[in-house]
């Protein structure tokens, strides 16, 4: 028996040896990562990866994956056939459902010197708080954002609202939304107060921003509870029906995210709620002045954080892991975040980047680039459980039948609470 | 699922001689992949082997060896396509059978048989219920919307005109671009305020629409976009045997001064079953393939609306990764679509003439 354990021990090592030796040279890698907002990321990401490989011969194939949960389903699939990417960028609120998956690789595990441990206390702490589990750290924060209000200010003069000052109370919200509402002479509206997604993938982000704007927390830090049916979500679901059913604001039913960039830029809206990320695709194509302001809340402004961190999978080879992790650092160094948040309006990973003389120079230049960073912190962590998607999926379903007059706010957050509960009860155990 | 058409006719239909034989000598020619063979009068009964009657009467071992050969030859020819069926369609459904009857596993943690368990679950869940009723709905209007529009299209366009090109052209368009790219000119189209249909509707006074948004328009909007996709495929199936049709059907009925609707309803129409049929077996495959466009313009939202059956199963099984529930939802989308396959040949196949 010991023999034969030894024979299929040395075996096994034969078997692998050629693994090793091609791992020992990394030449290549491939990550996957999804594109939510307009503008051309994926070619500065391609630039990003040419930089890379200048500096170190290690190519890096980026691979643009669709959006958030479009990427993270190739990601799961390909992983889950032998294959895949050995690193990706995937929803920073996916940590829990993908470490019960079993196919992630830990940053302790990967190894990090001194050095290494350094670099990771350089990032902000809010955009750490999803990376942490079972005292390790699963992720590197990356496209980070937090959910705040595009407007257009020539919108606001007309209406007769001052252009400078945002509201900051729901109260004040819903005052100048209705304002903002102009409808032709047949009463058909013509501009919308504003509009908020409201679409799979993106209707729980809203609604964790709603969530915490009655200071409202959506989940417990282990991610194996949710409290949907609290009454204060409730008041954030009454809030959101209420601004259609009630004030007539916003449009009957669901707005889907795709359709807000181009709603707010042809005028169609005027004031929608985006994610920082879609900064410099507004302001390019913008063809009015427009604004940016932190979400108001129902006493005080409140935000949730967003976006997506860089992951590292299991099944890539320890040499892999170690060149991956290599690009992680490179791609998150003080300069290149703040490339990254200059070209695309994603919030600068950490305090350092706000240090280096072109974000300086940026934010001097355009101070609106520097208001959802002042948000951060009144901002909440975005909802993450285990079956992440599935909860996603419980509560978006709830949240789109409220919209659409189907069930109450309180029949929706008890329905959703009920089905998240019937989801999470195996890890609730544990 | 062509495999399993095929499969549930072959369920259906007569007995024939031993499969190898008859999915050998017949099946691999023309019907192949289009109208799976159906019983019909006139379709001649299956020949006995003649080497296989020879061996029943004289039992000599040359004969035998005989036999031995011929079907040995005959196994052969089965073979490439026998490994391939069962390797992609026979294999896998087994599987999924299989699967079905065992939990998800997680981690480690290996899948615990669970008998019928997975089939209780579906019963509780309000989402495939909706699914369910989704799909019978789309189901219900596609098949026949597509299939009639195709027909009138076909009749419209089977006449010298002038544009006949363009016009037949332009009817078939839909079919050649990929779905992926109609929904997305859809999605356009629907757009709220200043989509196509939003601006058409506005020069005739009339409001805005959450056409997608709202739980009431958003399954009538997708039926739309699949029938808009669907008929002009159809249209050519139609439009081919139209063309083939003798004219002196038509010249005989007009001396006899026979009415033209009564022409179509007694010679054209009776003429064209067995394209019926075909047309029809595809339109109920598609109602429970095509989901492309869900994908792309709804996700299943507003709550549901949306959600057919194979985009439940993708969800689920890609999404979430329940595996054992993707598993237990395929083999109840194979078991409707086989069901409706028995019945469509078994009523249908029995009302149509071959020529």
């Amino acid at each position: 028996m010991l023999r034969r354990r030894h024979l299929l021990a040395a075996t096994t090592g034969l078997l692998a040896a050629p693994a090793i030796l091609r791992a020992q040279t990394v030449e290549k890698l491939t990550f996957y990562y999804p594109v939510a907002v307009g503008g051309p990321l994926a070619q500065i990401m391609d630039g990003y990866c040419k930089a890379f490989h200048d500096e170190t011969g290690i190519a890096v194939e980026a691979v643009y994956a669709g959006d958030y949960s479009q990427a993270l389903i190739k990601a799961t699939t390909a992983l889950k056939g032998g294959a895949g990417p050995q690193f990706a960028v995937l929803l920073a609120a996916e940590m829990h459902s993908l470490q019960d998956q079993d196919i992630l690789v830990s940053l302790d595990e990967i190894g990090l010197d001194a050095e290494g441990k350094r670099w990771l206390d350089g990032f902000y702490p809010a955009f750490l708080a999803n990376s942490h589990a079972e005292g390790k750290t699963w992720s590197v924060p990356f496209q980070r954002s937090t959910a705040i209000f595009y407007y257009d200010k020539a919108a606001f003069s007309e209406a007769g609202l001052d252009p400078a000052r945002f509201p900051t109370t729901w109260a004040e919200l819903v005052t100048a939304a209705g304002k903002l509402t102009k409808r032709d002479a047949s009463g058909k509206v013509t501009r919308w107060g504003i509009k908020m997604a409201s679409d799979l993938g993106n209707a729980q982000w809203t609604f964790g921003a709603l969530a915490n704007q009655v200071d409202h927390r959506l989940m417990n830090e282990a991610g194996t509870r949710v409290f949907f049916d609290d009454p204060k979500a409730i008041e954030a679901m009454a809030f959101w029906r209420g601004l259609s059913a009630e004030h007539h604001v916003t449009p009957e039913g669901i707005s889907a995210w795709a359709q807000l960039s181009p709603d707010f830029l042809e005028g169609n809206t005027a004031i929608i709620q985006h994610t920082t990320g879609n900064l410099t695709n507004v302001r390019d194509k913008a063809r009015f002045p427009f604004g940016v302001a932190g979400l108001a809340g129902k006493a005080a402004p409140r935000t949730v954080v967003g976006g997506g961190n860089i992951y590292f999978f299991r099944n890539a080879s320890p040499a892999e892991r170690q060149a991956a992790l290599r690009f992680a650092r490179w791609v998150t160094a003080p300069d290149r975040a703040a490339d990254w948040s200059i070209r695309t309006g994603y919030i600068a990973t950490s305090p350092a980047a706000y240090e280096t003389p072109a974000l300086k120079a940026y934010v001097e230049k355009f101070p609106e680039a520097n208001v959802a960073r002042t948000f951060l912190p009144v901002a909440t962590g975005e909802l993450s459980t285990y079956e992440n998607q599935r909860v996603y999926k419980a509560l978006t379903d709830n949240i789109q039948a409220c919209l659409n007059g189907a069930k109450t706010p309180k029949q929706a957050m008890q329905e959703a609470q009920a089905e998240s509960d019937r989801i999470l009860r195996r890890y609730q155990k544990a | 699922m062509d495999a399993t058409v095929t499969k549930g006719a072959g369920e259906a239909t007569a007995p024939m001689s031993p499969p190898p034989l008859a999915g050998g000598g017949r099946g691999a020619g023309a019907m192949r992949g289009d109208a799976p063979p159906a019983p019909s009068p006139i379709t001649p009964p299956p020949q006995p082997s003649p080497a296989r009657g020879e061996g029943v009467a004289s039992r000599s071992p040359h004969a035998r060896e005989g036999v031995l050969r011929a079907s040995l030859a005959a196994w052969g020819l089965v073979l490439p396509s026998l490994v391939l069926l069962v390797a992609f369609t026979h294999w896998p459904a087994v599987e999924t059978l299989w699967d079905s009857l065992h939990a998800t596993p997680r981690g480690s943690r290996p899948a615990a048989f669970v008998g019928l368990d997975n089939y209780r679950a579906l019963l509780d869940d309000p989402v495939f219920l909706r699914a369910l009723w989704n799909n019978t709905i789309y189901a219900a209007v596609t098949i026949p919307a597509s299939v009639i529009l195709a027909l009138v299209m076909a009749l419209a366009v089977n006449r010298t005109m002038p544009g006949r090109a363009v016009l037949r052209m332009a009817y078939f368009l839909p079919t050649m671009l990929p779905m992926i790219a109609v929904a997305n000119i859809w999605l356009f189209f629907y757009t709220p305020d200043y989509g196509l249909f939003d601006q058409v509707l506005s020069l005739f006074g009339l409001g805005r629409h959450n056409w997608l948004g709202d739980a009431a328009t958003a399954l009538p909007a997708i039926i739309a976009v699949t029938v808009w996709k669907e008929a002009g495929f159809f249209m050519i199936f139609y439009l081919a045997a139209l063309q083939t049709m003798p004219p002196d059907l038509h010249e005989a009925a007009s001396l006899d001064g026979t009415p033209r609707f009564m022409f179509f309803r007694r010679v054209t129409l009776p003429l064209l079953m067995p394209t019926t049929l075909f047309v029809l077996v595809n339109a109920v495959v598609n109602a429970f393939r095509m989901i492309d466009h869900v994908v792309v313009m709804t996700r299943g939202g507003p709550d549901n609306a949306t959600t057919l059956l194979l985009y439940y199963i993708y969800e689920t099984g890609f999404r979430f990764w329940d595996t054992a529930t993707a598993a237990t939802l395929t083999v109840v989308l194979l078991a409707i679509l086989a069901s409706l396959a028995v019945l469509q040949f078994g009523v249908f196949g029995r009302r149509v003439h071959y020529r």
